[in-house]
């Protein structure tokens, strides 16, 4: 029943189980030592930062994904934080300040307003889908289309800007800088920290074990007295929350918001989170793998970009990495006949 | 041509740490009914799978008709005239039964001439020249999801029929039917003998292998270990043959007292009309009551009924004489029931998952550190307990429990529910798809709960286990309660007359 292997032993296991992992590496080593500027602090603040954001939004949806359902309202949610957050940031003396008379507002009350929104929007996921039965495809189209409506409806389809000076310095801050180095990102240091919880989340709770279990088997979980709508809740709930935290780091990261930010994101973080070996039928995911998936992703949009590939041929590289990496992954799961 | 329909000759196939066949062999002959026997694991099915080419055996040879042949492929089998109904149904319910039947071979014809579409007419006409044959009177353009799982049964049939072979495959075709359904299945098997076809019958019920069968074929582990007449054998014989050693004890001797009423159902219900109904029971502590009765009495549902599974409309459920309001099995739980579901597979095991997930999901309040973090070595302590006191084989607490066989799943799903010390273990058919072995095993913990002072309520659809093991037995007839019978008194006739007391 012992069967420890060596720290090395351990890493080429992962690696031949993750070939994809590999291949990455390698391309990365190559164009490093071929472009200039691959190997820069500014090219892995670029990476860092993006990385997190995503990160967070990927682990949001993972609890979705692993109990067999999926968030598609992800992205819309988190254009909709950014709106808002940008709205209620905005320097009073800013002339296109969409509410000129409302009073500055502190950048850690609205952070909690909007976690609130986020997590209020995620409450009404959960319940369409575990208590109105909506399959959570189809329960979170609906609200993703709702959501972004709200979006357009409230920022007028006006992009939104002059932010807080104190929110977009916190936002793209760093701390630690030595010499040449300029500094970790906070919003590296903020994915770690979320990275940990989650992970804390699903191995040593009894809301991550049950979450599992849901994945594993709804019926068997329900019949072992997990209160699968409980959780399901809970866990949608999370997802908003984490949008909404992205919503907010992302507006101020760019400084600036319109209600087309985060279009899209919901499949990258899918896409993320099935790369980095999260189980599209249930049960199977962990926070290491999904961080994998991410960072492939990111790593991948970093090297077209230096290699001065025509920003449209993206799309379809980063189909391709979808479709061959999971194909690839899903090599260990299917039955060997 | 050969004396055989079908030979297979040294079989070895191999799964990653498991050797599921080792030079198993199987020989049929033309218009013969052939059972193959072998406890759970014994790879019975598995020689079927390769047989069928679901599976590519890594060595050994099969002969069709005297010719040797490689069998790549179950469509490959299926035009060579092998046929196979599975253990598991697997009809696509929202269409009809004659699409069903002619899946994946509609007959075609030419529109204008030219353009290859479905001919329903003939198809529709085929479905019921065929369903006459296997004696079945139901409309062909009926959705098969309206069906009955042992009509089901008859349209797989069919289905095998319709491809004119001749050598077909029925692995344990009676496991969900009732004894009329039985019936009307082996006129099928007869009809198809007598038309010279060779039926392979996979099955556990002895009586119904010496009724059918012409000649069983035995294994064990994987091996070979021998063909016999039927005539020959007994059921004795044939378990003996089966698990290699003399079973003297079928059941364990209990040594349990039943105690007071702990346990009172009254005036129970279901929302549905055509369920349980009015049923009412008593049960005592240290008891082990059976549950009999025929498929479709609602033995399960009033059992799910009562641990909250399914809904109720009336009637009171008392428990040390405090009534009890259960909505949800977590109600149930936190009252000391406990339920072992009748599917495993469906309500019970969480199958990606590991061991250790799997056997502490329903009481992981326990393992926590500071109210709320999980301490694996805690988890680990109640994995290893189990694996030692239930005789679990297991890699590793790791290892998906889906990769088990049934009868470790299963100790483990008791141990799920044992981690939480029950008062009340409600069994819904326990030993259900396991093997002499394990059965055995399951046995003796039951009747170890009971002595311990448990009260168990267990549902059987097996005639000898309920008698073996029950201190009384309660009878269900179509979604009521008809008698109940004593331990010591019970027979299959007296079980029998309640359970057809239809209205």
């Amino acid at each position: 029943m012992n069967n420890k292997k060596s720290i090395p032993q351990r890493i080429l296991a992962y690696l031949k189980g993750n070939p994809i992992v590999i291949i990455l590496t390698v391309v990365c080593l190559i164009v490093g030592f071929t472009v200039d500027n691959f190997f820069s602090w500014g090219n892995f603040n670029n990476l860092a930062s993006n990385t997190a954001v995503r990160f967070l939004i990927a682990l949001g949806v993972s609890g979705c994904l692993i109990t067999k359902g999926t968030d598609l309202s992800a992205g819309r949610q988190v254009g909709l934080a950014a709106c808002l957050a940008g709205v209620l940031l905005q320097r009073a003396d800013y002339s296109g300040r969409m509410f000129p008379n409302m009073p500055e507002m502190n950048m850690v009350v609205v952070l909690l307003i909007i976690l609130a929104l986020g997590a209020f929007v995620g409450v009404l996921n959960g319940v369409i889908i575990s208590k109105l039965n909506v399959p959570p495809f189809i329960a979170t189209l609906g609200t993703q289309t709702i959501v972004y409506g709200i979006a357009l409806v409230f920022t007028d389809a006006q992009p939104i800007g002059g932010f807080k000076k104190a929110y977009t310095q916190f936002v793209n801050g760093k701390i630690l800088p030595v010499g040449d180095f300029p500094g970790i990102p906070y919003l590296l240091i903020i994915a770690v920290i979320f990275g940990l919880l989650f992970w804390f989340m699903y191995n040593k709770t009894t809301h991550g074990k049950y979450m599992y279990a849901i994945g594993g088997n709804e019926v068997a979980a329900e019949v072992s007295g997990v209160n699968t709508v409980r959780s399901k809740i809970l866990i949608y709930m999370t997802a908003g929350i984490m949008y909404a935290l992205a919503g907010y780091l992302l507006a101020g990261k760019a400084g600036g918001a319109t209600s087309a930010l985060g279009n899209g994101y919901e499949l990258e973080a899918i896409a993320g989170c099935t790369i980095g070996g999260v189980s599209t039928t249930g049960g199977i995911g962990t926070v290491g793998g999904i961080l994998v998936g991410v960072l492939v992703f990111e790593l991948l949009k970093i090297v077209l970009q230096f290699l001065g590939v025509n920003p449209y041929y993206n799309y379809i590289v980063q189909g391709l990495v979808i479709v061959i990496s999971v194909a690839l992954d899903i090599r260990k799961y299917v039955k060997k006949k | 041509m050969s004396e055989y329909r079908l030979e297979m000759k040294g079989i070895c196939k191999s799964f990653p740490g498991v050797k599921a066949l080792d030079h198993a062999q199987l020989r049929l002959r033309p218009g013969t009914v052939h059972a193959l026997m072998g406890e759970n694991g014994a790879g019975k099915s598995t020689l079927m799978k390769c047989m069928f080419g679901i599976y590519k055996m890594d060595e050994g040879e099969l002969y069709f008709e005297g010719e040797k042949v490689e069998i790549g492929d179950p469509m490959e089998a299926l035009n060579m005239g092998i046929a196979m109904v599975h253990q598991e149904l697997q009809p696509i319910p929202a269409r009809t039964v004659g699409e069903n039947i002619f899946l994946g071979r509609y007959p075609m014809k030419k529109a204008l001439g030219i353009i290859p579409i479905v001919d329903h007419k003939k198809m529709y006409e085929d479905t019921a020249a065929l369903l006459k044959k296997v004696r079945m009177d139901f409309d062909p353009k009926q959705m098969l999801g309206e069906l009955s799982v042992s009509q089901m049964q008859s349209v797989e049939i069919a289905k095998a029929v319709s491809a004119n072979c001749k050598v077909l495959i029925l692995d344990e075709p009676t496991s969900s039917l009732t004894q009329n359904e039985v019936e009307a299945l082996f006129r099928i098997v007869e009809d198809l003998k007598a038309e010279g076809v060779s039926i392979v019958y996979i099955s556990h019920k002895m009586d119904e292998i010496l009724r059918i069968s012409d000649e069983v074929t035995i294994m064990r582990d994987g091996q070979y270990v021998g063909t016999w007449e039927s005539k020959e054998l007994t059921t004795d014989l044939i378990i003996t043959k089966m698990v290699g050693r003399e079973l003297t004890n079928l059941y364990p001797k209990r040594e349990n007292v039943p105690g007071e009423v702990v346990f009172e159902v009254e005036d129970f219900s279901s929302i549905n009309p055509k369920s349980f109904r009015h049923a009412s029971f008593k049960l005592r502590k240290g008891e082990i009551l059976g549950v009999g009765g025929l498929v479709g009495a609602q033995r399960t549902e009033l059992m799910e009924g009562l641990f909250g599974i399914r809904s109720h409309t009336s009637g009171t459920i008392k428990y040390n004489g405090k009534e009890l309001k259960i909505n949800r099995p977590k109600d149930a739980i936190d009252q000391g029931i406990a339920m072992l579901t009748e599917d495993r597979r469906a309500s019970g095991i969480l199958g990606v998952l590991s061991v250790a997930d799997n056997i502490s999901v329903a009481s992981l309040n326990q393992y926590l550190d500071y109210g709320f973090c999980l301490n694996n070595k805690k988890v680990e302590k109640l994995v290893q307990d189990n694996v030692e006191k239930m005789n679990i084989k297991t890699p590793s607490s790791k290892t998906q429990i889906q990769s088990l066989s049934g009868g470790n799943q299963q100790k483990v799903l008791i141990g799920r529910w044992l981690a939480n010390n029950p008062d009340v273990l409600i069994l819904d058919e326990p030993t259900r798809g396991i093997d002499v072995g394990a059965k055995y095993e399951i046995y003796c913990i039951i009747a170890e709960l009971a002595k311990q002072g448990k009260s168990i309520i267990m549902i059987s659809s097996e005639m000898a286990e309920l008698i073996g093991m029950s201190d009384r037995i309660m009878v269900m007839c179509d979604g009521r309660v008809t008698g109940f019978i004593d331990g010591a008194e019970a027979t299959q006739e007296n079980i029998m007359e309640l359970a057809t007391q239809f209205e």
